[in-house]
Order: C-alpha cells, then structure tokens, then sequence
C-alpha cells in the first residue's frame, strides 16, 4: 500500500462558488452536526453521502434482519437525506463502490491473507474521501470538503504549510486515521468538530433538531457488518475463487518448536491472546506472522515488547522531507499511548523509529505516527 | 442557491407532469364521482363508463379494440404479466405436449428496461432458458439472429419498442413478422414509445404492449397492457372479478380517466409535438457536440425517439456533471439510480458496445411537450462550461489531453 498518493494539483477554477462546501455525510451524527454547523455559520451547504458498499453483495455474512446502523446501510443514506431535508440543502448519493474496493477493501483482506493488520479506514480517507470524493466536490463547484473527523488542520504561517492537529476532545482523536493527507488535501479540507466534544457536537445537533441527534455511533468497520474480520475475510476471498479452506499451519515457539495448529494466518494479530493456552502456566500471545512458512510464532508476553520498528510509506504533513533524526512521540495504533521515540529517516518514504522504552505488540500492517505537541509530524506504516 | 433558481428540466423519459387537462379530467373521480366501477348502483355505473371511456382512448392510440386493453398499475407491473403470465400459461397448456419437455425459451434484448430485464432474470432462476440477444453499436438488434434464436421451445419474444436511455426504436414490424412467421408471441415494452411515435398493434403484429401513464403526461402509479384477443395469459393477481378477472383490484378510476384523456391528448398532438420537439432535441445535440470537444451521441445513426439523446463527454464522471448540472438548475440523468440513489453504470450503454468509462461519461436529455427553446438556450449555455470545468479536474482526462 502506497501511503503517498499521488494527488494532482489541482487548478483553481474561476467558475467556484465561493464559500460552497461539501459535506461527507454518512447519517450519523457528527457528518450531520457538521452540516448544521456550517449552514449556521452562513455557508452554502452540498451533502454528498458516498455509496461504497453493497451490504447485500455477500450472502453468507448477512445476519437475521436489516443490518442497522451500518455504513452503506439504507438507513445511513436516508437518515443522511432526511437530515438534509431537515437544513433544506441539496444532497446527492455518490457511487464509489468500485474506487472503494479496489482501495480499501481487495488490500484489507490481502493485507489479512500476507499475516499483517492493516487499518481500512486510513486507507478510505487517504484514498477515497479526500481523494475522488474532494474532487468531485470540487468538480461540482465547492471550494472544500467538510467531514466529521475529530480533528483539526491550520495553517502553519512561517513555513506555509498546512498541519494537521490532534482533536481537542482526546478520546475521540482521530489524526491516527488522517496521517496520509497531503499538503493539496489538507488545504481543500475542514474539520469543523476538531474544537468541539462528542457532548457538544450531541448538544448541537439536539438544538438544531437534526433527526439523528441521539444516533448511537457505530463502531465497527462499515463494510462488515458483523464485526466478525474472518468471517468476511473467507466470504470475500471465496468470492474471488480463493479457497482459506486449506490455509492450515503450525503454531511453533520462539525456538522453532512445533506447539500446535492454527486454521490460517489470517485469524490472528500480534499480541493477540485468545486461542493459544498456556505454557508453563504462562499465557502465550502471537509475537509474530510468517506468510511464507504458513506459521504462527507465540511466546511469552515480555517477548511481544520491541523497541524498535521501521516504517515504509511515509508521509510527511508538518515538514518537508527532514535530514537528520530527530525526537518525537510515535503512536502505533489507534488505542496507544504515544510513546517518546527516536525517528531516523532513512530515506524519503522509510523511517527506522526507536523508543525509549519497549511497546507492546508493533504490528505490521498498522501505522506509526509521529506526534510534537498536538501536531502531527507525518506518519508511515509499520513493516 | 439551486431551489431559488428557474429550473429547466430535460428528463421527460423519467417521468411528466400531468397534463393540465388530464389533471381537470381526472379530480372529479376523487370525490364527487368517487363509486366503484364494479358496483351495480348509478354512482357505480357512471364510474363504469368512465373506465370505459378510457378503455377505448388507450385502445385508439395503439390501434387496438377497446377489450383488448388491461389497465395495470405501471409499466412494470404490465411487463411482469406479459412475461410470466406467458410463460406460466405456457406450462399448464403444454404439459403434456412432447414439444415442451425441454424448458420454455424466452428471446429478448440485452438493453431491455430492467422490468423486462430483471423479470427474465427471475424466469432463468426458475430454469426458463433466455437468449439475451446483442445489439450493434446504434442499439439495434440484427434480425437474422433473432430468426436463429428462435426454438421449438421458444414461447415468447419481448423486445422493447424504444429505448428509454438511447431513445432507438427497434423495427417492431420485422419482428413480428419473424414471430408470426415462428408462431411465437411477441410482447414490446412500448413505454417510451407510447405517445412519442405512432403505434399500430396490427401493423407491429404485436401480440401484447405495455404502457405507463407517467411517460405521457397521465399521473404516476396507473398504466396498460394491451392483450390481443385469443392470446393464452395467465393473470399475474388474483382477486374479484374486476377487468374480466384478468387484473383483479378495484379499478383506479381517476388514474384510468387520467391515462385516457392522456392517449386522447397524445393521440391528437403527437405529430406536432414530434415535429417541433424534434427539432429541439437536434439543435441542443448539435450544439452541444460542436462546442464541447470529443462528445459524441450515443445511437445517433439510428431511428430514435423525437425527444431522447444521449451523450457522451469523455473524460467527465456523469454522477459529477449531473450534480453539478443540477445545482445550476438543469435537470437531466445519467445511469440507472440503485436503491441508495447512487449512480450504477449503464447496462445498455455497455450493451451497446461502450467502454465502462464511457458508459459513466454519457448523459441523457429527453425533451417534452413543455421544453422551449429557452429551455435549450439554458443548456447550451450551462453544459459545455461545467464539463470544460470537470475535464479540468480531472486526472484522466488531461493525462489523455497531454499525449494528444
């Protein structure tokens, strides 16, 4: 996966409405909130709520019932109109399914089938929201897009570059996911609940009496609707032709030792617990995914602390590519705590990064970011 | 913004207005004459004579005798009883019959309305055999290989009159003179045609013809199904015995009174209105393929309906110029909408032999009884600069411009 997206400049255009924006709705309740916010702040407002899944399209993951407040679900794309109905702005539903798949999910599940972690939602924002959907926002006139991210973007005025900022409200941050941007797709974007709190974007859409104010948030990755990765994962692959019936391998300790059987690699993640047992009365976690020997290596839990990893893709959002090393705190998925480390560029898109301190289970296929302050300096994927 | 703006609406292939007069002659049937027709009191037999009334409008316009016309709830539902009602009487009839151990055949097109379409699909689930047949670039069938397709097993051919995306009329004539010849039936999905362009089911030799109110500017929810007489159908709904028990339900007098008064309308005017929409249509087609580069009509060779033309813009995604399109105040379509309202690429204009971003690059403009050239002056004005303004964000396109 290439984290530097090529992104083309684009021109500015005399035809522009000044002052149109989008917003990305996808009928919950931050996307919403930002389109109320915005129409207050006398914006003209466009709603575009991406189609970019079919929830029918494979069978055997359907559950019992309607699949309820899932991404792509009906009910999001009506919930995102009847909001728009409620503000009485223009609103279209937008087809990227096949942008979608060809981006976000054929690379989640190889990501899965080559013993990785991958993260589908920076891919969705580094390749389809801020990628065909900011152009066809600016195709059809906007200046920028809106979405619901919790975070913020500002203008750095001594260097003239566009950073990205951690969200005020901490537990609900999302510059884990937004590390990809370009400078181009910063400086078209807004971020306008970045200041706000999960309570006071609530607060707001209650007082704008937007319909879906007390929408409870949806947690899971939207394509799978189940929650459940595997099960898609064989679904999807099937799909394709692809057979995980026999994807079955050893499960060997640190020294090679062959301790048991794992029905494909594609079930597991580092650090991951569940389904191992014990050895010698201690818990056995995964400490590592070999693709080309089909196996699972597991050891005790002080084996799963590493302190350093190396990162390939980067992108770098707050300075140009940097020369020397330098210090920064690196998170390396979306529950960590950002860590002190060491990061040394290596070249323009790798990066060796060493904490001070051992972490817990890096995990290939899952980012590193790098943080300074509340800024972040740029991030890359773990290899 | 948009809703302050005139709009200008060039999607009459979508649906119409009702017709003011179709309007007057309907809004006595809600309340003051609001009996069943099928109730044997005055009240009732007033409204009875209104449906029949109808009957012989509908039937006038298609050259048909006023029992041969079925009033259905819309194209869809009309098309549905022509297919599976052929097919399924064709079952119970043959049983028996050594020429039909083998599954009934069904011909039709590949750019078929998907309520033809999807009705076929449905029948092949149930292991109906079905021969999609291909069309040349123009949209046109070939009849020598619908004289090929055609089996001992072939039970029926359906075979829409004009396309509702491209506007092409298929030559009906010669295919019914190929499935009377076969001893097959033959059903046309004629609902953008009716109305449009003249329609003779005697001449067609079509043996049944569907028809939708709201392409003719009769209300939405009502429409017909023209069954020659002596043909073997079974009804899709049971119920009482409204419309011969062939259509059960009690009959949608307003909505009939309104599709009547539509064909009379359409019946009186329909050459005028092709004469002078026609001419509409080539001046907004001919301008716009002179001021926008590398645009194209889609079908242009062919006979097409006066009022339908579909173009394609290279190196423009459709869903981005009918939005932009419509946030300027023209109206028009492109694709087929799925159920979220999202855009899916054109089955036809695939079919007809279009590259995928082609097919997504193609807009449709159909005109209508109320289009002005005022109305054409407006998308001559706006079309060519939106698509100079998406070519100009667009990656594809400008990578194709720097090699050219």
């Amino acid at each position: 996966m290439n984290a530097a997206v090529q992104f083309d400049t684009l021109p500015e255009r005399a035809e522009t409405q000044r002052g149109l924006v989008v917003v990305a709705m996808s009928g919950g309740v931050d996307s919403s909130a930002v389109a109320a916010l915005l129409q207050q702040q006398g914006r003209a407002v466009v709603g575009l709520t991406m189609q970019l899944w079919n929830q029918r399209r494979l069978p055997e993951l359907q559950g019992d019932g309607p699949a309820q407040h899932r991404c792509c679900s009906l009910d999001d794309v009506y919930d995102a109109k009847a909001v728009a109905q409620h503000l009485d702005f223009p609103h279209y539903v937008v087809n990227f399914e096949e942008q979608f798949e060809a981006r976000v999910v054929r690379p989640f599940v190889d990501q899965y089938l080559a013993g990785r972690t991958p993260i589908a939602c920076t891919n969705c924002n580094t390749d389809v929201k801020f990628e065909p959907l900011l152009r066809m926002a600016r195709q059809i006139g906007a200046e920028r897009l809106a979405t619901g991210h919790y975070a913020r973007i500002r203008r750095n005025h001594q260097t003239g570059r566009w950073e990205l900022l951690r969200a005020l409200d901490d537990s609900k941050d999302q510059s884990y996911f937004l590390w990809g941007l370009s400078q181009e797709q910063l400086s078209r974007s807004d971020f306008p609940l970045g200041e706000l709190t999960k309570e006071e974007v609530r607060a707001l859409a209650r007082r704008a009496n937007l319909p879906v104010a007390e929408k409870p948030e949806s947690m899971e990755l939207c394509f799978v609707p189940t929650g459940n990765y595997v099960q898609f994962i064989q679904a999807y692959s099937r799909e394709r032709g692809i057979s995980l019936q026999n994807a079955e391998g050893e499960i060997v300790s640190e020294n090679g030792d062959v301790i048991g059987r794992h029905n494909g690699i594609h079930n597991f993640t580092i650090g991951q617990r569940k389904g191992l047992g014990f050895a010698a009365g201690k818990p056995l976690y995964v400490l590592s995914i070999d693709p080309e020997k089909n196996r699972v290596v597991v050891g005790e839990d002080d084996v799963l602390r590493k302190t350093a990893c190396e990162v390939e893709g980067v992108n770098w959002i707050s300075c140009e590519n940097p020369s020397a090393q330098f210090r920064a705190f690196a998170k390396i998925r979306h529950k960590h705590e950002p860590a002190p480390a060491t990061i040394v560029p290596l070249d323009a898109t790798t990066a060796k990064v060493t904490f001070d301190a051992p972490q817990r289970a890096i995990t290939p296929g899952q980012a590193a970011v790098f943080y300074k302050g509340d800024v972040v300096l740029g991030g890359g994927w773990l290899r | 913004m948009a809703s302050l703006m005139n709009r200008v609406y060039l999607d009459f292939n979508a649906t119409t207005p009702v017709e003011p007069a179709v309007l007057d002659a309907m809004l006595p049937y809600f309340s003051a004459e609001f009996a069943n027709a099928a109730s044997i009191h005055t009240p009732g037999q007033r409204a009875r004579a209104a449906v029949e009334t109808a009957r012989e409008q509908v039937a006038a316009l298609i050259g048909a005798r006023p029992q041969e016309i079925v009033f259905t709830s819309g194209g869809t539902e009309s098309d549905n009883h022509a297919i599976f009602g052929i097919v399924s009487s064709s079952l119970t009839s043959f049983t028996s019959s050594t020429s039909l151990t083998s599954p009934p055949h069904i011909i039709t097109t590949a750019i078929e309305h998907e309520a033809v379409f999807n009705a076929c699909q449905a029948l092949e689930k149930e292991g109906v055999r079905v021969t999609y047949l291909p069309t040349d670039r123009q949209g046109l069938i070939d009849l020598e290989e619908l004289r090929r397709a055609i089996r001992p097993q072939t039970v029926l051919i359906t075979i829409m009159h004009a396309n509702n995306e491209l506007g092409t009329v298929q030559p009906l004539e010669e295919i019914g003179r190929i499935a009377k010849e076969a001893d097959v039936y033959f059903h046309t999905d004629a609902v953008q045609s009716a109305g449009k362009i003249p329609i003779d089911v005697n001449k067609l030799q079509v043996d049944l013809l569907s028809i939708s109110g709201h392409k003719l500017y009769a209300p939405k929810g009502i429409g017909a199904l023209y069954v020659r007489g002596g043909t073997r159908l079974r009804q899709l709904l049971y119920g009482g015995h409204h419309q011969r028990g062939f259509r059960p339900g009690t009959e949608n007098v307003a909505g009939i009174v309104g599709l009547g008064k539509a064909a009379e309308i359409a019946r009186k005017s329909f050459a005028e209105d092709a004469r002078r929409i026609s001419a509409l249509r080539d001046k907004l087609q001919q301008g716009l393929v002179q001021s926008v580069p590398q645009s194209r009509v889609n079908g242009a060779a062919a006979p097409r309906t006066p009022n339908t033309t579909n173009i394609v813009f290279p190196g423009v995604e459709g869903e981005a110029l009918l939005i932009a399109l419509d946030l300027k105040g023209l109206a028009c379509s492109t694709g087929a909408a799925c159920s979220s309202g999202a855009v899916e690429p054109s089955h036809v204009l695939t079919a007809i032999g279009l590259p995928a971003d082609e097919a997504r690059a193609s807009l449709r403009f159909s005109l209508g009884r109320h289009t002005s050239p005022a109305d054409i002056d407006f998308a001559l004005n706006v079309v060519p600069s939106a698509v100079a303004q998406l070519r100009e964000l667009s990656p594809t396109y400008r990578k194709e411009a720097a090699i050219l």
